[in-house]
């Protein structure tokens, strides 16, 4: 028992629990990283970061079995023989979709952090006063002030690259240098910037570093971030949170480990440890510590919650609010506008730049008002077209070869990602009669999105036409391809920060209400989802409620 | 790729009717379980295509995408691309339609020509693959999604596909820097210079 005792447990080692390790372990807490999946070396196992485009046999696309054995991967863009190692095994670990949701899951060492993407915005306090002003929901507990120092925080350990703008409803941060907008966009802001008084469009806000910083070498214009990236340019477990919490000495990692439980102790109200599955030896492991940080993504770590404590609670730790599983958020996008831009033949750009274009909410802000609530911003970014354009009156043969060996013309697009509400009917629970490959439950998802996002999207696309259009593109068409709860990949709210243990599953620490030693601090804990991009947010989160947690320790409040 | 690219890339190429499209659309069958099909991979010593079909095929690229003043599709051996493509990735109705494409482009050939493509001049090839193209554009152009694809159309695909993504093409007819060290947003550009091969 003494040998599987520590100060502190993290459980996952995604983008959050790798930097509640590093916080734990650098104030000198003992602390073990608990991963379900398999271990991912920084660098060594990157096995495809330094490929040519040529030496991947189908050149990046996807084979029939590939698609038999990802059938959810396969919905979007992410099924992709050059990363498919990073995406969860679909067969060994299934879920129920009451309702059509798109679940992309990364089951290893550094989880979605290695193929996420990247882009990191503060919100606002239009965004924290949102659910009050707007009489929905739950007040968030915390607002702009609580968090802005911890944004400060991830973000000079992180490395964000962005340009300060000076927008109240996207607040500047502490900015490595930004990354440059080519010649086309520039022009496209400047028309935006004289046709709207409240529309922007900035370069995007994006975990790669434009200088050298701790050890990590600065973005070398690659752009295969999602392949793991040699020269540690992009924030992850492996570039960033891992190195530093294993350079204090008090960092335990430990793959394979399924956590199925917290221990709850009824006496002293309390989490006492987890119960570990090891996903290789299925052999269970209990292991104890003062303090747990829950990690594992929104859905799992509500899973593990429901699992925890049932003898007490029947749905699970956090349940007694009525609220776990509940309030499941995302940003519903795949919807957007495109055109060409004439002109400009002779510019062109070097180096393949791992970021875009940012467009920040504009919508229901300083005194506009739709028929719908809350907002969206776009991302998008302008280039020439490459070979797999058509060409006019040809059809093949040496000329039309020699045509495609050029840069065709300027196109741009904008895609929006919209806010969605915190519906208390959008619920993720357990279907005891499925079971994983583990023989543990898994979950079923009931979620959709409501006539609140609906009758945004039409905005999305029609805004998206119209700025274009205004700022002077050509053959504008718009989309609107459809789109799924979780597609987004920013799963939110199963278990939501709140003022009150009635109504939510954390307080204002993210300490669960139920049990205070206990602290979840990814996207589980989201309130509601605003509609940037949410992992800074989870990252400044989770370092507050670490020093949150290490003075309660000191005071021995947990 | 990062994902706001590769986002942007499926709506530009689900917006247009770009070649390489179906490539990026390929849906869903029901293929051999992996345990299934490493044992009949073991028993399968015949290859997808033999060697004729693939220098045949290698032949039939040559003329969508000949040497110019840069190397065409039979240097950078589009034949065995399409070979591993057909196998790997077509469905098993889409397999059959490109073997069968074949044969029915022979026999296209005999019939205009009363002999085999193989026998063609260039020019006879050029007309030929003309006459084919328009065909698959008029039928792709009014088919159905459900409908079945043309064999034209998916060799004309993946052999653009297979050209411009492999070696050759890459660094000879696009220019490739691995490592480019550096973004500039607006660099001058005279017409006649090549394209990045990736973005």
């Amino acid at each position: 028992m003494e040998k599987n005792t520590y100060d502190a447990i993290v459980i996952g080692s995604g983008i959050s629990g790798g930097m509640a390790a590093k916080e734990l372990t650098e104030k000198g807490l003992k602390t073990i990283m608990l991963e379900r999946g398999r271990n991912v070396e920084h660098i060594k196992d990157y096995v495809n970061a330094n490929k040519d485009p040529w030496e991947l046999p189908h050149r990046g696309g996807k084979t029939q079995q590939m698609i038999a054995d990802y059938p959810v991967l396969g919905r979007d863009y992410t099924l992709n023989e050059s990363n498919l190692d990073f995406w969860v095994n679909e067969k060994e670990s299934p879920y129920v979709e009451v309702k059509p949701f798109d679940w992309f899951r990364g089951y290893q060492v550094g989880g979605r952090s290695l193929m996420w993407g990247r882009q990191s915005y503060r919100w606002s306090d239009y965004d924290f006063e949102a659910n009050a002003k707007d009489g929905i929901a739950v007040d968030w507990p915390i607002r702009y002030k609580d968090l802005a120092p911890w944004y400060s925080h991830a973000e000079k350990f992180a490395g964000i690259s962005g340009n300060r703008d000076g927008l109240p409803q996207l607040p500047d941060g502490d900015f490595m240098p930004p990354m440059e907008m080519n010649c086309v966009e520039k022009d496209v802001a400047a028309r935006i910037k004289k046709n709207y008084k409240d529309r922007h469009m900035v370069i995007g806000r994006t975990a790669n570093i434009t200088k050298p910083h701790h050890n990590r070498t600065n973005c070398q214009y690659r752009n295969k971030c999602w392949l793991g990236c040699p020269f540690g340019a992009y924030f992850s477990t492996q570039s960033a949170t891992l190195p530093a919490a294993v350079a204090t000495g008090n960092l335990t990692l430990r793959p394979h480990s399924i956590v199925t439980r917290i221990l709850y102790d009824k006496d002293t109200k309390r989490a006492k440890g987890v119960e570990v599955l090891d996903a290789e030896t299925n052999q269970t492991y209990e292991y104890y510590a003062k303090i747990i940080f829950l990690n594992a993504s929104a859905l799992n770590s509500a899973w593990v919650l429901m699992n925890s404590a049932t003898d007490v609670w029947p749905d699970g730790l956090g349940s007694s609010s009525g609220e776990l599983g509940h309030n499941v958020m995302d940003h519903h996008f795949r919807v957007g506008a495109h055109g060409e831009m004439p002109g400009y033949e002779d510019k062109y750009v070097y180096g393949r730049r791992a970021n875009g274009i940012y467009v920040p909410r504009f919508r229901n802000l300083f005194g506009d008002k739709r028929d719908y609530i809350r907002g969206f911003g776009y991302q998008g970014g302008a280039g020439r077209e490459g070979w797999s354009r058509e060409i006019a009156e040809m059809s093949f043969g040496g000329e039309f070869k020699d045509a495609l060996t050029e840069p065709g013309q300027w196109t741009m697009g904008l895609g929006a990602f919209g806010e969605t509400l915190p519906y208390h009917d959008n619920r993720i629970f357990l279907d005891k009669t499925k079971k994983d490959k583990w023989g543990l439950p898994v979950l079923a998802m009931d979620a959709h999105i409501r006539e609140n996002e609906q009758k945004m999207r039409i905005d999305m696309m029609q805004d998206a036409q119209e700025m274009l259009e205004k700022a002077g593109l050509k053959n504008v068409k718009t989309y609107n391809n459809g789109y799924n709860m979780g597609g987004g990949i920013h799963e939110m709210g199963t278990a939501r920060m709140g003022r009150d243990p009635k109504t939510s599953v954390l307080n204002q620490y993210n300490q669960v209400w139920d049990a205070p030693n206990v602290y979840v601090t990814d996207g589980a804990a989201m309130t509601s989802a605003a509609c940037q991009n949410p992992s800074l947010t989870y990252l400044a989160l989770t370092a507050r409620a670490v020093d949150h947690a290490v003075s309660e320790l000191k005071k021995q409040n947990v | 790729m990062n994902r706001r690219d590769a986002l942007t890339r499926v709506a530009l190429i689900m917006g247009g009717t770009i070649i390489g499209g179906d490539y990026f659309l390929t849906s869903c069958s029901s293929p051999e379980s992996k345990e299934e099909k490493k044992t009949t991979a073991k028993k399968q010593e015949k290859p997808f295509l033999s060697q004729d079909q693939v220098a045949y095929l290698n032949e039939v690229g040559e003329t969508i995408l000949p040497t110019t003043k840069t190397p065409g599709a039979k240097a950078a051996d589009v034949g065995s691309f399409m070979a591993v493509m057909v196998k790997d990735c077509y469905k098993p109705a889409d397999q059959q339609i490109f073997l069968k494409g074949l044969t029915q482009l022979e026999q296209a050939s005999q019939k205009k020509n009363g002999k085999g493509f193989l026998e063609l001049d260039p020019a006879q090839r050029t007309a030929l693959l003309t006459a084919l193209d328009a065909e698959q554009k008029q039928y792709s152009q009014t088919k159905t999604r459900e409908a079945p694809n043309h064999y034209f159309r998916m060799i004309k695909e993946l052999t653009l596909l297979g050209y411009f993504t492999s070696e050759v093409g890459s660094t000879k007819a696009l220019r490739y820097v691995p490592v480019p060290g550096k973004y500039d947003g607006c660099v001058p550009y005279k017409k006649g210079d090549r394209a990045w091969a990736t973005t």
